[in-house]
C-alpha cells in the first residue's frame, strides 16, 4: 500500500509543514503524518505571526525557499514592524493572521507540492534496527519504510490538559494525545522530561465593549515577511487591517483570580512540567510579581469572518468559573461570553542536547526531531527547526553533506547551536539578546544572508536569487552615489539649523552626513532635488538596505571580526571518540557535560554551560593546539 | 603528551645558603634515584626527605643534599615531583641539573612547572598566572598583592562590577526585547551615573597597575650627576643597610647585578651600579649619552649636583618626560634648620637639599621616593599586577567610554548594548564568566514581569 519513502514527517504542526515542505521540494519522495488532516498548521496558541527576534526568523525561513513567510502574508489581518523607533537590527515584522485561511493556505500549499503524499493516523511507533530508523509503526498496526523520520510531534506526546482540578489526556483541546513514541525511545536510550505551556481563553467578540479598551492599529505600509511579492489583502489596501486592543487587569481581577489559588494545577503541584518565564500566566505574574496592581492585556481577532477573539496576556489553568468571574472585572468584559477557557498543558521532550546540529539524533540514525518536542515554544522557532531537520533528514535520505546554519548566519543557527550545546529546561523562545551577532541577523538582508545557500539547496527558486542579486546591486549602486554626491553647506544648512543640527562649514558627500543618527537619507532626497532624481530608479526597501550600511557599517564590520575569530574555534574538530575522562585538568562538571553531549567542534565546547574558558584551553592542549 | 619530565632550578639563580633543584614527571625518581646515593628512592613514600649525595658516574661526589618526595599526584605539578636542596653554589647546582639531563630529564621552559599544575587541575587560569607572580615575588609586599589575587580578591573586585553592568544591560535588552509589552523605560541618566561609576572603578584598577607592577618588578633607579658630584657616596649612603641584598633581574640576557634598596616592601632597583663605583672615571665624564641610555631604563631619577651646577638636569630635560625626577642638591653640610620647605614639587620633578655625607634628608627621600611611586594608594586596595588583566581592564575601560557616548548622542538600544557586552565579555575574561545571555536574560526574567 505503501512505497519506500526517502522522509517520514510525524506531525502537520508549523516544524512538521515545513519539513514536509523542504524534503519534498528537495526531490525527496515525503510523506506527511497526522492524526487529523483537518488541523494542519493550526495556530494552537495565538494567531499571530513574527515579533522580536521572531520574525527575523520568519523571514530567513522565506529566503532559504521555506512557505511560512508566503502563508504569513497570505493570511495576515494586521501588520506591525515592531520596534523601528531602535537600531535596524531590532526592527521585527509581527502581523495578526487569519487562522482559518492560515492552516488552508498552508494545506493549499502542501497539497501543490510535488512528490508528498499525506496519511491520517497517529502513529504509535518507530522502525529502529541496527540504530537507524527505517519507517514508522501506525495507530492501525501499519509499517511504513523511510530512510529517514522527522518527528513534530508538539504538544502530543503524553500531553495532559489541565483546568482548574480537572485533567485529561490530549495535544491540545479537544484532541487525543499521542503514546507510545516516548515510551520506545526512552527505551533506546533516549532522555525524555516534561515541560508545560498555556493558553488563554477565546472569548466572543459580540460581547465585548471595545470603547473601554485602547485601539492598536496597524502600520500605515504594510512590508509583510516574504522576498516574494506574495498577494495579500492587507499590503494592497493597508486600510483593511484589523485592529487590535488593549486593556488592564486590575487588583480586583487579582483577587478573583487568587480565589482560584488552592485549585489550581500550577500552585497544587498537579504540574510538574516547567513552563515558559517569558510567557507566563496571569495566575503566575500576579503571584511572583505581587506588587504589580495591572497587567496589560491584548485583545486580538482571530481572523477576517469569525467573531472570535484571543486574550493575549490571560493564559490562565485556574478553574474556569474563576476566569470567568475574574476576567469579567477587565474593562471591556463585563459582559463577555467564553468560547472555551484557558488552559494548561503538560508535554514529553527530549532535552536537545541529543541532537547533532542538523537536529538528527546522536542515538538512532536518519532520526530528527524539531519544534516543541525539543523544547522550544513558539510557530516560528518550530518552522526554522522544521525546516533545517527536513533539509537534513532528505540530503541523509541522498547521502549527501549535512546543511547547518552558524550564530552570524542566521538567528535559525543561533537557535539550533544554543538547543543542541546549552539544551533547555524551559521552553525556549528566540530573544535577539540570545544573538551575539545582531547587527548581522537584521530581518532586512535575510535574503542576502541565505538566498544563496536555499539556491544551493534546491529549494529557493531561480527568481529569489536573480531579486537578490539585483537588490546587491542596486544597494552598491545605491552606496556609490552617496559617497560621491556632494552637498554644498548652501544647499542644506538652512534645513539642518532648522533641525537643531549642526550647519556644515564646507562641502560634505552625502554619505558623510548622513552618518549622524538624525539625519536619514529620505530626509536629505526631500531636501536635495538632485538626490532625489538620483535615487529614482531604486526601491524604498534598497534605499534603507543602502543606509543601514552606511549608519551601522562599523558595528557589522566588528561583529564580522568577532565571528571571525569565532569561526576558528568551529573549525577546529574534536574527534567523535574523544576521551574527556582522560583529561583531568578540566572540571568535573564539564567532563559530564562533555561526554554526553559530546560537542563537534571546540567552538560548540565553548558554549555548554558549566565548561570555561580554562577548559577549552587545556582541551586545546590536549588536541595538540 | 606531558609524560616527559622537566628540571629546573626552583630557587633564585644567585648564590645563597641552599639551592633546590625540582623534578617533575613521570621520570623524576628513576632520574633522581641515578644520581642519588643513599637509601633507594624508588622504595620511600611520599613526602619523605632523604639525606645523601649526588654523585657522578665517575664515582666523584657532586654535592650533599637532602632529597624530598611528592608522589602519586600530591604535588605542586600534580606529577611524581622530586626536590633536591643542594647547597648554594650555582656551579655546583647546575652540574646536578645537567646529570639530571644526562638521564632523561629535559629543561623546564619558564613557568612549565606552572603550566603543568594548571594542567593537571591544580590551579584554574587565574591562579596560575597569580602563582606565576607569586613565584617571581621577590619580597613581602608582591606576596601579598599575589596571595590576595588568589584568594579572589580581584575576582570579587570585578564580580561586583560585572553584576552591576549585567543589571544594565539587562534593562536596555529588556527595551529591545520586549518593547511591544508593558515595560517601564529605564532612566538614562541614572544610566550614566552608574557607568561613571564603573568607569571609576575600573579606572583605579587599571591605575594600580603602575603600584602593582613597582611591587613586583621593583622600580628602576637612575642616578645622574656630573663627575664629584658625589653619586657613589649617595648610593653607599642609602645602601647602609642593605648591602646584603642583590637581585638578578629576571628577562635581562646580561648578567648584570643590582643593587636594591627596599624601602617598606617596594624594591628600588639602582640601574649600573657597577659605573658608580668605578669612582668617576672617564666613562661617567663622556656625561650625557651616557646619562640619556641610564634615564631611558629608569622609572625615578636621581640627579645629583653641587651649589647650583644644575646645567645637566637642562641638557637631559627631553629625555626625562614621564620620569620621576629627585633633583638633588648635595653637600649641604651646613643643614638650614628651617625644615617648612623641605621638599618642593614642581610638575614630575622634587626638589631636595641632601648630604650623602651627613645623611641630612635622606630619611626623608626615602619615604618621598616611597610616596612618590604609591601614588596614594593604600595597601589594602585590590591592586592589578598582571598585564593580561591591565589589558581587559583596558578594553572595558574603552568599551564604556563607547556608552557614555552613545548615551549623550542618544545611541540606539542595541548599538548601547553592543558596547555594554563588549565590557563584560572583557571583564569576564579575567574572571572567567562569559555566559553573558544567560546572566542577562536570567536578569529580566527574574525582575521584570513581563510575557504576554
Amino acid at each position: 500500500m505503501f512505497p519506500e519513502y526517502d522522509v517520514i514527517v510525524v506531525g502537520a504542526g508549523h516544524a512538521g509543514c515545513e519539513a514536509a515542505a523542504a524534503a519534498a521540494n528537495m526531490g525527496s519522495k515525503t510523506l506527511l503524518v497526522t492524526m487529523n488532516m483537518q488541523t494542519i498548521a493550526q495556530m494552537s496558541c495565538n494567531p499571530a505571526m513574527g515579533g522580536i527576534g521572531k520574525g527575523q526568523i520568519v523571514r530567513e525561513i522565506d529566503a532559504l525557499g521555506g512557505y511560512s513567510g508566503i502563508v504569513s502574508d497570505k493570511s495576515m489581518i494586521q501588520f506591525r514592524m515592531l520596534n523601528k523607533s531602535k537600531g535596524p537590527a531590532m526592527w521585527s515584522p509581527r502581523c495578526q493572521s487569519d487562522r482559518h485561511v492560515f492552516a488552508a493556505t498552508w494545506r493549499e500549499m502542501l497539497e501543490q507540492t510535488p512528490n508528498l503524499d499525506f496519511w491520517q493516523d497517529m502513529v504509535k511507533g518507530l522502525i529502529v534496527s541496527r540504530g537507524t530508523v527505517q519507517g514508522i509503526v501506525t495507530g492501525m498496526g501499519q509499517e511504513i519504510r523511510g530512510k529517514a523520520v522527522v518527528l513534530t510531534n508538539g504538544t502530543f506526546l503524553n500531553g495532559i490538559i489541565h483546568v482548574g482540578e480537572k485533567q485529561f489526556g490530549g495535544g491540545r483541546m479537544g484532541e487525543g494525545g499521542a503514546t507510545g513514541i516516548t515510551e520506545q525511545l526512552v527505551g533506546l536510550g533516549f532522555e525524555a522530561s516534561r515541560l508545560k505551556t498555556g493558553t488563554p481563553p477565546r472569548i466572543d467578540g459580540r460581547s465585548l465593549d471595545y470603547s473601554k479598551m485602547m485601539v492598536q492599529e496597524g502600520d500605515e505600509e504594510v512590508v509583510g515577511f516574504s522576498y516574494k511579492n506574495v498577494e495579500s489583502i492587507i499590503k494592497a489596501d493597508p486600510s483593511k487591517q484589523r485592529n487590535c486592543w488593549i486593556t488592564y487587569t486590575s487588583q480586583e481581577v487579582h483577587d478573583i483570580l487568587k480565589t482560584g489559588f488552592d485549585k489550581s494545577p500550577m500552585f497544587q503541584g498537579r504540574i510538574q512540567g516547567t513552563g515558559p518565564r517569558y510567557c507566563p500566566s496571569i495566575e503566575d505574574k500576579i503571584n511572583r510579581f505581587a506588587d504589580k496592581d495591572s497587567h496589560q492585556l491584548f485583545v486580538e481577532p482571530e481572523g477576517w469572518n469569525t467573531v472570535e477573539i484571543y486574550v493575549n496576556g490571560f493564559s490562565t489553568s485556574l478553574p474556569e468559573e474563576v476566569q470567568y468571574n475574574a476576567i469579567t472585572k477587565v474593562p471591556g468584559f463585563e459582559n463577555c461570553k467564553f468560547f472555551r477557557p484557558g488552559y494548561a498543558i503538560e508535554y514529553d521532550y527530549f532535552p536537545p542536547t541529543q541532537l547533532k546540529f542538523t537536529l538528527e539524533t546522536k542515538l538512532v540514525r536518519n532520526l530528527f526531531f524539531a519544534g516543541q518536542i525539543n523544547g522550544t515554544t513558539g510557530y516560528e522557532e518550530a518552522a526554522c527547526q522544521g525546516l533545517i531537520a527536513g533539509i537534513n533528514a532528505s540530503r541523509n535520505a541522498h547521502e549527501l553533506e549535512p546543511f547547518s546554519l552558524q550564530r552570524n548566519e542566521a538567528y535559525i543557527g543561533v537557535l539550533i547551536d544554543d538547543l543542541i550545546n546549552k539544551g533547555t529546561d524551559e521552553p525556549y523562545r528566540m530573544f535577539t539578546s540570545r544573538a551575539e551577532f545582531r547587527t548581522l541577523l537584521r530581518q532586512d538582508n535575510a535574503d542576502v544572508r541565505l538566498t544563496q545557500k536555499g539556491f544551493d539547496l534546491g529549494l529557493a527558486k531561480q527568481d529569489r536569487l536573480d531579486a537578490v542579486n539585483v537588490k546587491n546591486d542596486h544597494v552598491a549602486q545605491i552606496r556609490q552615489i552617496l559617497a560621491e554626491m556632494p552637498i554644498e553647506p548652501s544647499e542644506i544648512n538652512t534645513f539642518l539649523e532648522e533641525n537643531g543640527q549642526t550647519a556644515l562649514k564646507e562641502r560634505q558627500k552625502v554619505a558623510k552626513l548622513a552618518l549622524r543618527p538624525d539625519i536619514s537619507i529620505e530626509l536629505l532626497a526631500a531636501h536635495l532635488p538632485q538626490l532625489q532624481e538620483n535615487l529614482k530608479p531604486f526601491t524604498k526597501q534598497e534605499i534603507e538596505q543602502a543606509e543601514i550600511l552606511l549608519k551601522y557599517g562599523i558595528y557589522m564590520e566588528k561583529e564580522k571580526e568577532m565571528a571571525e575569530k569565532m569561526r576558528y574555534m568551529e573549525e577546529l574538530i574534536i574527534p567523535d571518540q574523544f576521551n574527556y575522562e582522560k583529561v583531568q585538568a578540566i572540571s568535573t562538571e564539564a567532563r559530564q557535560k562533555l561526554t554526553r553531549i559530546r560537542p563537534h567542534t571546540l567552538g560548540q565546547a565553548s558554549r555548554i554551560s558549566g565548561v570555561n574558558p580554562s577548559d577549552i584551553q587545556i582541551l586545546m592542549v590536549h588536541m595538540g593546539r | 603528551m606531558y609524560q616527559d619530565t622537566i628540571v629546573a632550578l626552583a630557587t633564585a639563580p644567585a648564590a645563597g645558603a641552599i639551592g633546590v633543584i625540582r623534578l617533575s614527571g613521570d621520570q623524576a625518581v628513576p632520574v633522581a634515584n641515578a644520581l642519588f646515593k643513599g637509601k633507594d628512592l624508588s622504595k620511600q613514600a611520599t613526602h619523605t626527605l632523604h639525606f645523601g649525595t649526588i654523585i657522578r658516574p665517575d664515582g666523584e661526589i657532586v654535592d650533599e643534599v637532602v632529597i624530598g618526595l611528592f608522589l602519586g599526584g600530591k604535588s605542586y605539578t600534580g606529577e611524581d615531583t622530586v626536590e633536591i636542596s643542594g647547597h648554594g653554589s650555582l656551579f655546583v647546582l647546575n652540574q646536578i641539573i645537567e646529570l639530571c639531563v644526562a638521564k632523561g630529564a629535559r629543561l623546564a621552559a619558564p613557568g612549565e612547572f606552572t603550566q603543568r599544575a594548571f594542567l593537571n587541575g591544580k590551579l584554574d587560569l587565574a591562579q596560575a598566572e597569580a602563582v606565576a607572580d607569586l613565584i617571581a615575588a621577590e619580597n613581602k609586599a608582591s606576596h601579598q598583592v599575589a596571595l590576595s589575587q588568589m584568594r579572589g580578591g580581584i575576582s570579587t573586585e570585578l564580580q561586583g562590577l560585572r553584576d552591576k553592568l549585567i543589571q544594565f544591560t539587562a534593562l536596555i535588552e529588556l527595551e529591545l526585547d520586549f518593547s511591544d509589552e508593558d515595560v517601564e523605560f529605564a532612566d538614562r541618566t541614572a544610566f550614566k551615573q552608574l557607568i561613571a561609576d564603573i568607569q571609576r572603578h575600573t579606572g583605579q584598577l587599571i591605575n594600580s597597575f603602575a603600584y602593582g607592577n613597582a611591587i613586583k618588578n621593583g622600580v628602576p633607579v637612575a642616578i645622574i650627576g656630573k663627575p664629584n658630584a658625589g653619586k657613589s657616596s649617595l648610593l653607599n649612603a642609602l645602601l647602609k643597610e642593605e648591602r646584603a641584598i642583590v637581585s638578578n633581574i629576571a628577562g635581562t640576557t646580561r648578567d648584570t647585578i643590582e643593587e636594591v634598596m627596599n624601602i617598606e616592601g617596594i624594591p628600588f632597583r639602582f640601574i649600573d651600579t657597577a659605573g658608580l663605583r668605578e669612582t668617576e672615571d672617564v666613562v661617567e665624564a663622556i656625561g650625557v649619552s651616557k646619562a640619556k641610555e641610564k634615564i631611558a631604563q629608569a622609572q625615578v631619577i636621581l640627579h645629583l649636583y653641587e651649589d647650583n651646577d644644575t646645567g645637566l638636569l637642562q641638557e637631559l630635560a627631553d629625555s626625562l618626560k614621564g620620569k620621576i625626577v629627585f633633583s638633588l642638591r648635595n653637600k649641604v653640610d651646613t643643614p638650614i634648620t628651617e625644615e617648612t620647605n623641605a621638599v618642593q614639587e614642581e610638575g614630575n620633578m622634587y626638589l631636595m637639599d641632601i648630604s650623602a655625607k651627613t645623611g641630612y634628608h635622606l630619611e626623608l627621600l626615602k619615604q618621598q621616593l616611597l610616596e612618590s611611586v604609591r601614588g596614594g594608594f593604600a595597601d589594602s586596595a585590590v591592586i592589578i599586577t598582571n598585564t593580561r588583566h591591565k589589558e581587559a581592564l583596558m578594553r572595558a575601560q574603552e568599551a564604556l567610554e563607547s556608552v557614555t557616548h552613545g548615551l549623550e548622542i542618544g545611541l540606539s538600544g542595541d548599538l548601547l548594548a553592543f558596547h555594554l557586552k563588549d565590557a563584560l565579555l572583557h571583564l569576564g575574561s579575567i574572571t572567567g564568566k562569559i555566559d553573558i545571555d544567560r546572566d542577562i536574560l536570567g536578569t529580566i526574567f527574574g525582575k521584570f514581569c513581563i510575557g504576554k
